[in-house]
């Protein structure tokens, strides 16, 4: 899962520092990858590469901001 | 409304007159209607003319009396038969009544602090022929170009840097530091251009060149956002009827001309308030030119034709489709000489086009009334900020937000806490003097990751955009009230490094039209930089006083209206299936890696996703990435790989030293 999410911010988010160096505990949003209307993309990909339905309240840095955090939250709402 | 281009040349050869005509073949469009020269054994000049004032007797060169001051002007002096008058006062004799010659005489009688007395837009070189001695001046806010360079002994200055790369010294590259400049502040700092060796005089300031090189470069303009420091307790409708009264100067001064004039209709306010002028203050018909956009997404179109029938004027529309930005963008680079991170210029050179194939010249605009008056939302945004930074825990203050960016009132349900800690970064810094602008110049400064490793490890080395931007903010900027910082900061990044040229100047006179801005006298000017910012901005109401000083003239729901940004189709038009060849050859990984300038792999991962999103969009930065590669790929193609030439300039009015001789 973590090469899944690495792959579709790789390609979706393209301008960021150094991609070979996206480390799975790094900022998101530090690094630029998320702005204010790219996190929407991010649920997309999620929602349907998952199967899961994320609620509005759970839209939140802790669960989204890095590749760990997504993985960590993916299972969680599929457990 | 002109070129000008010229060389002091300082060595022992003679300034060749086969150059300047060259150089003044590349902006002949600035000048379609005479080009003239002046020549003697040190120095030389060209001018492509527009002619809008004396038609028969204002072709240049024009000197003084004696023939000791020589003038060459790109612009207009909007209050030169004042200044006339006065000057004859005091014992000038005139041989035209061309603006142009007011500036020799009032050269000759009060030196550089004539430029004081001077309202107008323009750029102008004077040659002293007594104390070789050469002057160059550029208008207060920036409104004329004026580039400089100098090869060994030869001092080079132009309207346009195509003149100036025409010098068998000049460097034909690109300056990855204009590149980085322009991809973190949205524009370039003051005197970078895109071309390393060529500087730009900084707007409102002065330069004195002798035989021993440039020996005085003076600012002796610039504006001071100090708040209202001199006391004044005038009610609020009293500033208003001010301002209206400062506008209507403004707009009568700049309807002076001997043909006619017509005006540009967006459908916003400052538009609409700069037509209703004119119609108050002129009894002639008015023609009113306009874009509409085929995609309702850009479109506005419903309030172009209610002014258009407020004031009882034709309004003619250019529609824009789409294909046609991508088919007339390699003509808007060469014309704007620097990358472009949208393609909103392209629609504003069709529009010149229909102004000049109705026979018109000259063109009232309501540009720059957002920036001098308050209208941009990053002004907003950064009082905003400032609102929350004192309680940056409260959970109401963000909420703010929403009011400014529609996108976030429809998601913010949704990503409260994202957009939340977007807008956060940096929240606290409100004593940097950058604070207003940090998120955009962030956000930005993502595209610097287009670019090439080497240039990008070069760059890391050098001094950042930003530091180079807080080097050149004037004494005294720390003084400057909230909003004035904001705006000084806009007004030197994104009005004088982009708009002007790229969206003003450079698609006017790419047709030969002069544009004139009321909003950017220096009275309005000066007058909205005193005025306290709660004046400018109430609230979260941008350009409040104006909007109270607009509305006995215009209809309620234009005076009302929200800013709305200009923007044109990008995603489609550059990626779409009607996008042209030459879209995709530049962007092809060989052009890519033969121009040197981007990172191969990371331009064509941003390609693919272009591509693949043509239907759902991309964000915003990466839209102005696409039209950066795109814009700067045609500047390395046209300067710099496959250099577009013009033919030669003819002249039809010679000056050699100081008697006139005739063409060839």
């Amino acid at each position: 899962m973590e090469n899944e999410v690495r792959e579709f911010i790789q390609t979706n988010y393209i301008l960021t520092d150094d991609h070979a160096e996206l480390g799975a505990d790094q900022s998101l949003m530090d690094l630029g990858v998320i702005d204010s209307t790219g996190v929407f993309a991010l649920i997309d990909f999620i929602e349907e590469t998952y199967g899961i339905t994320i609620d509005d309240d759970e839209i939140l840095p802790d669960n989204l901001d890095s590749i760990s955090r997504i993985c960590a939250f993916v299972q969680r709402k599929k457990a | 409304m002109c070129g000008i281009a010229g060389i002091y040349s300082r060595g022992t050869t003679a300034v060749s007159r086969e150059l300047l005509l060259e150089m003044g073949g590349e902006i002949q469009h600035r000048g379609p209607d005479g080009v003239g020269l002046y020549l003697d054994e040190l120095f030389g000049m060209v001018n492509t003319r527009l002619s809008i004032v004396d038609l028969a007797g204002g072709d240049q060169p024009l000197a003084n009396e004696d023939r000791r001051f020589w003038v060459m002007q790109n612009g207009e002096i909007y209050n030169s038969p004042e200044l006339q008058a006065e000057l004859e006062e005091l014992g000038h004799c005139f041989a035209t009544r061309c603006d142009t010659e007011v500036l020799v005489h009032a050269y000759e009688e009060w030196g550089c602090d004539s430029l004081n007395r001077l309202n107008g837009a323009f750029a102008f070189a004077i040659w002293d022929r007594q104390k070789k001695e050469l002057f160059l001046a550029r208008d207060r806010l920036g409104i004329r170009p004026l580039f400089i360079a100098q090869y060994g002994q030869d001092l080079v200055f132009a309207s346009e840097c195509k003149s100036i790369l025409r010098h068998p010294q000049a460097v034909r590259k690109i300056d990855p530091v204009g590149l980085h400049e322009t991809f973190s502040l949205w524009g370039m700092a003051p005197e970078q251009t895109s071309f390393p060796g060529i500087r730009e005089l900084s707007p409102g300031h002065f330069m004195r060149v002798d035989a021993s090189g440039i020996v005085e470069e003076t600012c002796w303009w610039d504006l001071c956002f100090a708040g209202a420091t001199d006391g004044r307790q005038e009610s609020e409708e009293d500033l208003a009827d001010e301002l209206r009264d400062i506008l209507y100067s403004s707009t009568r001064l700049r309807l002076r001309a001997d043909v006619p004039v017509a005006v540009y209709l967006s459908g916003g306010l400052d538009s609409s308030l700069t037509a209703a002028m004119v119609r108050q203050v002129s009894d002639t018909p008015l023609h009113s030119f306009a874009v509409s956009f085929a995609d309702p997404l850009f479109d506005e179109r419903i309030y172009q034709e209610q002014m258009a029938r407020e004031l009882n004027t034709d309004l003619q529309s250019v529609n824009i489709h789409g294909p046609e930005i991508a088919q007339v963008f390699p003509e808007v680079v060469w014309l704007s000489e620097k990358p472009l991170l949208r393609t909103a210029p392209a629609p504003l050179l069709l529009l010149s086009r229909a102004v000049r194939s109705k026979g018109y010249k000259v063109v009232l605009t309501g540009e720059g009334a957002d920036e001098v008056l308050a209208g941009y939302n990053i002004f907003r945004e950064a009082k905003v900020r400032r609102f929350w930074a004192r309680q940056p825990e409260s959970e109401l203050r963000p909420l703010l937000l929403r009011r400014l960016y529609p996108y976030l009132a429809q998601n913010l349900g949704r990503a409260e806490a994202f957009t939340r800690a977007f807008f956060r970064k940096k929240l606290t810094d409100v004593g940097d003097p950058l604070y207003s602008h940090q998120i955009r110049f962030q956000n930005s400064g993502r595209m610097q990751q287009l670019l090439r490793r080497s240039l990008r490890d070069d760059l890391a080395g050098m001094t950042s955009p930003q530091e180079r931007l807080l080097q050149r903010l004037p004494q005294g900027f720390n003084d400057f009230t909230p909003l004035g910082k904001a705006q000084y900061l806009e007004i030197k990044t994104f009005l004088q490094g982009y708009l002007l040229h790229s969206q003003g100047d450079r698609m006017l006179m790419g047709n030969s039209v002069e544009g004139r801005f009321p909003f950017l006298d220096y009275r309005v000017a000066e007058f909205a930089a005193r005025l306290p910012d709660r004046l400018r901005i109430r609230g979260l109401n941008e350009k409040y006083l104006l909007r109270k000083a607009a509305a006995p003239l215009l209809p309620k729901n234009i005076a009302t209206r929200e800013k709305r940004p200009y923007r044109a189709p990008i995603l489609k038009a550059f990626v779409g299936p009607n996008a042209p060849e030459y879209v995709h050859d530049l962007l092809s990984p060989g052009s890519i890696d033969q121009a040197g300038l981007f990172d191969v792999q990371v331009t064509a991962a941003l390609v693919k996703k272009c591509v693949n999103n043509l239907e759902k969009g991309v964000s915003e930065t990466d839209e102005m990435a696409l039209v950066s590669v795109i814009s700067t790929m045609l500047l390395s193609q046209l300067f710099v790989s496959r250099p577009k030439h013009c033919s030669p300039a003819r002249a039809c009015k010679i000056v050699i030293g100081n008697r006139q001789v005739l063409p060839e």
